[in-house]
């Protein structure tokens, strides 16, 4: 149910039977694209769709793909605030640190064993 | 690979996890009083498994592993139905790998394959057309299994068929839907949880609406979400935020493969081939309503039940209890982890498997025991 | 005294014709097409088609019931001998990058390598289904003869039987090796210790995966060829540039998850190893990633795990990568003194998960 695979489309194989050739990193295997094939089949080489059982069953938006990429990016950049800020108020309690030789940065990942 | 690389990214990963600490933190959650948060696809609980997220995810984060098992919920009687069909001379019976080793009342297909029937193990629907066209003597069945992900499939082999006239061609349709099962484990007074990690797949082909019953009915979040290690913790994340701000929305994380309104055709295919049935039996959940599909009238000379007389469409179902003094039924809804099956690692091991999900390698039980072993390690110190 | 290694003065080569050229294309006599019953019935039919097939290839010395073997490193004390049985029942019988003579040579062969055991010879025993082509016949034994030129081993002595339609998939083969341990060397999977390193010479998979593709019912296609090769050269350079290599193992079914557990149970120690070390081509990941299946499991005909002494790790891979079938040869990860008797892998995340024993055979998934 779940096991979808990213491939781009390389060809048309039989435009009226609506088959395509896919391609996954040159793994080839000729999948079904009625469930994208909403105008004309020859706009689909080159793009990049979501394979289920032979058939392609969704395109890959490249920029929602590229959003979400950036949302990681930016929880990124948030961390690297966060850290910072966590850095200079350690800086600022400098003195306790010395005070209290157990004190702990904070723990980043949770359990990680 | 282009779209699966960009989402395994470890320092990303690490980004997560320390943004989820930070978050659990703050809704004040812990070992002993954690969000139970239910991620509903197998494939969601695969993926947990295999890249140990759950044990990456702070102890205030408990992952409660949903039904959306197919093999899992597959009653026993259907695999003895399967045996059946696949022992007749006449038929090549085809079915995908995850079904071949679920344990039905006697023997799994595998064995039956093993004992003479004609068993194929196929990729795809197609496959199955392409032997039914190489075998005309012969009459192909396709065990059609699976969530709304995988039925558009079946539901379009079934129209090739009828265009090409391929009548040695028949479908054994046990397709179920995500909604109605979700909805009983919300109505269960024992199931407790508090968000939910939506099925990416097969939002892909039924959009996101279809649960917006979960967050106004029963005022949960829930977040649809892909199969990488950075889908899973985005969306559990989301989750979380959700929940801490005391929202309750339905949220999609793959936007990049789910539309919001799913996929027309697919879609249009299912509902041109397929109609809900009154009820069907889910292992574990008993029946639900309107959970199951059927094939219509009008496609009735490719159904494998009205061809063979079997199933549901041969009378009355028959019962088929769980396997003795296993808790199958409880594992799949969340209520108990494996291992708190009186016959995990005893009585059932992958080798000798008493249910599904010691088989599927979506199922809790198997995921458990393939990558949980790492828990029992640590624990040993 | 005979130099170790030279049986040339008791087994005969092939000799060169007239014109010191090689014959490769031998005039056949057999007119048959296909193999008959009457092929195995022991009489005229049966002797013409070993003789055309078979011995005209492998020419071994004389036609008695048994081969007379001769190696002065037998003589050496302490030397051992080593002997190895194997069966092919490869499905398709040929693929990219083989057939099932070029497996049956290179497994013998590598059976006997992994133990330290300069390999010698080989018998092969044929099982044959009534109908099989003849020509397919004669393509398997060429391979072999190839294989072990290259592998520098002999077929000395063989069988042939034919049974009925149905009763065999064309061609089953049987083969045992025999192979000469020198003095002094020692490998067995309870010699690994923790500390030790583990080495792969290569990519991982590439057999397993061609061999589903060629099967032909998962309709994929790709460029990718079966890694299988004799691993006797690989393994004769690394022992010398590190003789305190404990164990190898080669890792044909049930890949390298299946290989590293038997040690770990052997040594009674526990293996690490890193999943982001694993060598892979991007064909093979996406073969994989297509079928829901897991490398680790792949089946692989070229390709060894070994273990040696930390500190002679570097001479090992040097060693290894100076011979063309080890040109890719990494270290995996190593062993240690928790958890014995498991092996974990650290996942890309830092995380870890236990590699267990293959349960049955991986099957493709679409969940």
């Amino acid at each position: 149910m779940c096991l979808g695979i990213p491939a781009k489309i390389v060809e048309i194989t039989d435009a009226d039977a609506l088959m395509a050739m896919a391609d996954i990193s040159g793994v080839r295997r000729e999948v079904n694209v009625s469930c994208i094939a909403d105008g004309p089949l020859e706009r689909l080489v080159g793009s990049y769709v979501l394979i289920h059982v032979g058939f392609a069953m969704a395109e890959i938006d490249e920029i929602e793909a590229q959003r979400t990429l950036e949302a990681l990016e930016a929880l990124g950049e948030a961390q690297e605030t966060l850290e910072a800020i966590t850095e200079s108020a350690r800086a600022l309690d400098g003195a306790r640190i010395e005070e209290n030789p157990r004190f702990e940065a904070p723990r980043l990942g949770g359990r990680v064993s | 690979m282009k779209y699966v690389e960009e989402f395994r990214d470890p320092k990303a990963a690490q980004r997560l996890l320390a943004a989820i600490a930070r978050t659990v933190e703050e809704i004040g959650a812990t070992k002993e009083s954690p969000v139970y948060i239910m991620e509903i696809c197998g494939g969601h609980t695969h993926a947990i498994f295999r890249y140990g997220l759950d044990r990456l995810t702070p102890a205030g984060v408990e992952f409660i592993h949903g039904p959306g098992c197919p093999v899992c919920v597959l009653p026993r009687s259907r695999v003895d139905e399967c045996i059946e069909l696949a022992e007749r001379p006449e038929v090549i019976f085809t079915s995908f790998g995850d079904a071949m080793r679920v344990p039905g009342t006697g023997k799994s297909l595998m064995q039956a394959k093993a004992e003479g029937a004609d068993i194929r193990m196929i990729y795809s629907p197609l496959d199955a057309l392409a032997l039914a066209r190489r075998h005309p003597d012969r009459e192909v069945v396709f065990f059609g299994l699976g969530f709304e992900t995988t039925t558009p499939s079946t539901a379009l082999s079934i129209q090739m068929a009828a265009r090409e006239g391929l009548n040695n061609f028949s479908v054994f349709c046990n397709h179920i839907t995500v909604p109605p099962p979700i909805k009983a484990l919300l109505e269960d007074p024992y199931v407790a949880l508090d968000g939910f990690v939506g099925p990416g797949h097969v939002s892909m082909v039924i959009g996101i609406h279809a649960y917006d019953f979960i967050a106004k009915d029963y005022g949960k979040p829930i977040v649809v979400a892909g199969f990488e290690p950075l889908d899973l913790l985005q969306s559990v994340l989301m989750v979380l935020e959700q929940i801490r701000d005391g929202r309750a929305e339905v949220e999609n994380q793959y936007a990049r493969v789910v539309p919001e309104h799913g996929n027309p055709l697919s879609l249009a295919a299912i509902s041109d081939v397929y109609e809900s049935r009154p009820s069907f039996e889910w292992r574990g959940l008993g029946e639900i309503e309107a959970s199951g599909l059927r094939i219509r009238a009008a496609y009735r000379a490719f159904d494998a039940e009205e061809k063979f007389g079997i199933g549901y469409g041969a009378g009355s179902p028959r019962e088929v209890s769980e396997p003795e003094g296993s808790a199958c039924g409880l594992v799949m809804t969340g209520r108990a982890k494996p291992t708190d099956c009186p016959q995990y690692g005893i009585g059932c091991t992958p080798e000798t498997p008493l249910g599904a999900l010691m088989v599927s390698s979506e199922g809790a039980c198997a995921a458990y025991w393939q990558y949980g072993g790492m828990r029992a390690l640590e624990a040993a110190g | 005294m005979l130099p170790i290694g030279n049986t040339a003065a008791c087994v005969r080569w092939r000799l060169p014709d007239e014109d010191g050229q090689m014959n490769m294309e031998r005039p056949t006599h057999l007119r048959d097409k296909i193999v008959t019953m009457a092929h195995g019935g022991g009489g005229k039919a049966m002797r013409d088609l070993i003789e055309d097939v078979f011995t005209s290839v492998f020419q071994p010395d004389g036609m008695e019931d048994q081969a007379r073997l001769f190696d002065a490193s037998f003589s050496v004390p302490g030397a051992a001998l080593a002997l190895t049985t194997d069966s092919f029942v490869v499905d398709p019988l040929e693929f990219p990058g083989g057939d099932i003579g070029k497996i049956a040579v290179c497994g013998t062969v590598n059976d006997l390598a992994v133990g330290g055991a300069r390999p010698l010879w080989l018998s092969a025993a044929f099982i044959v289904e009534e109908g099989c082509e003849i020509a397919l016949l004669r393509r398997i034994v060429a391979s072999m003869d190839e294989e072990a030129r290259q592998a520098g081993v002999r077929i000395v002595t063989g069988d042939t039987k034919v049974v009925g339609r149905g009763a065999a998939d064309k061609v089953f083969v049987t083969t045992s090796g025999v192979g000469v341990i020198p003095p002094g060397r020692s490998l067995a999977a309870s010699h690994v210790r923790p500390g030790d390193v583990a080495i792969v010479n290569g990519v991982l998979g590439d057999h397993g995966v061609t061999i589903l593709a060629a099967r032909g019912d998962l309709a994929l296609s790709s460029n990718l060829m079966s890694d299988c090769a004799g691993l006797g050269h690989l393994m004769e350079a690394a022992l010398k540039a590190a003789p305190g290599l404990r164990a190898a193992r080669d890792l044909t079914r049930g890949g390298l998850a299946s290989a590293l557990n038997e040690i770990a149970q052997a040594a009674a120690c526990g293996i690490e190893i890193v999943e982001t070390a694993l060598p892979l081509r991007p064909e093979v990941s996406g073969m994989c990633e297509v079928l829901g299946l897991d490398p680790l499991y792949l089946a692989n005909e070229g390709r060894l795990v070994l273990f040696v002494p930390e500190d002679e790790a570097e001479a090992a891979l040097a060693a290894m990568r100076s011979v063309d079938v080890g040109k890719g040869a990494c270290v995996i990860g190593h062993v240690v003194s928790h958890h014995p008797g498991m092996v974990v892998m650290k996942t890309r995340f830092g995380g870890s998960r236990i590699v267990d024993m293959l349960i049955g055979e991986q099957l493709p998934r679409i969940c």
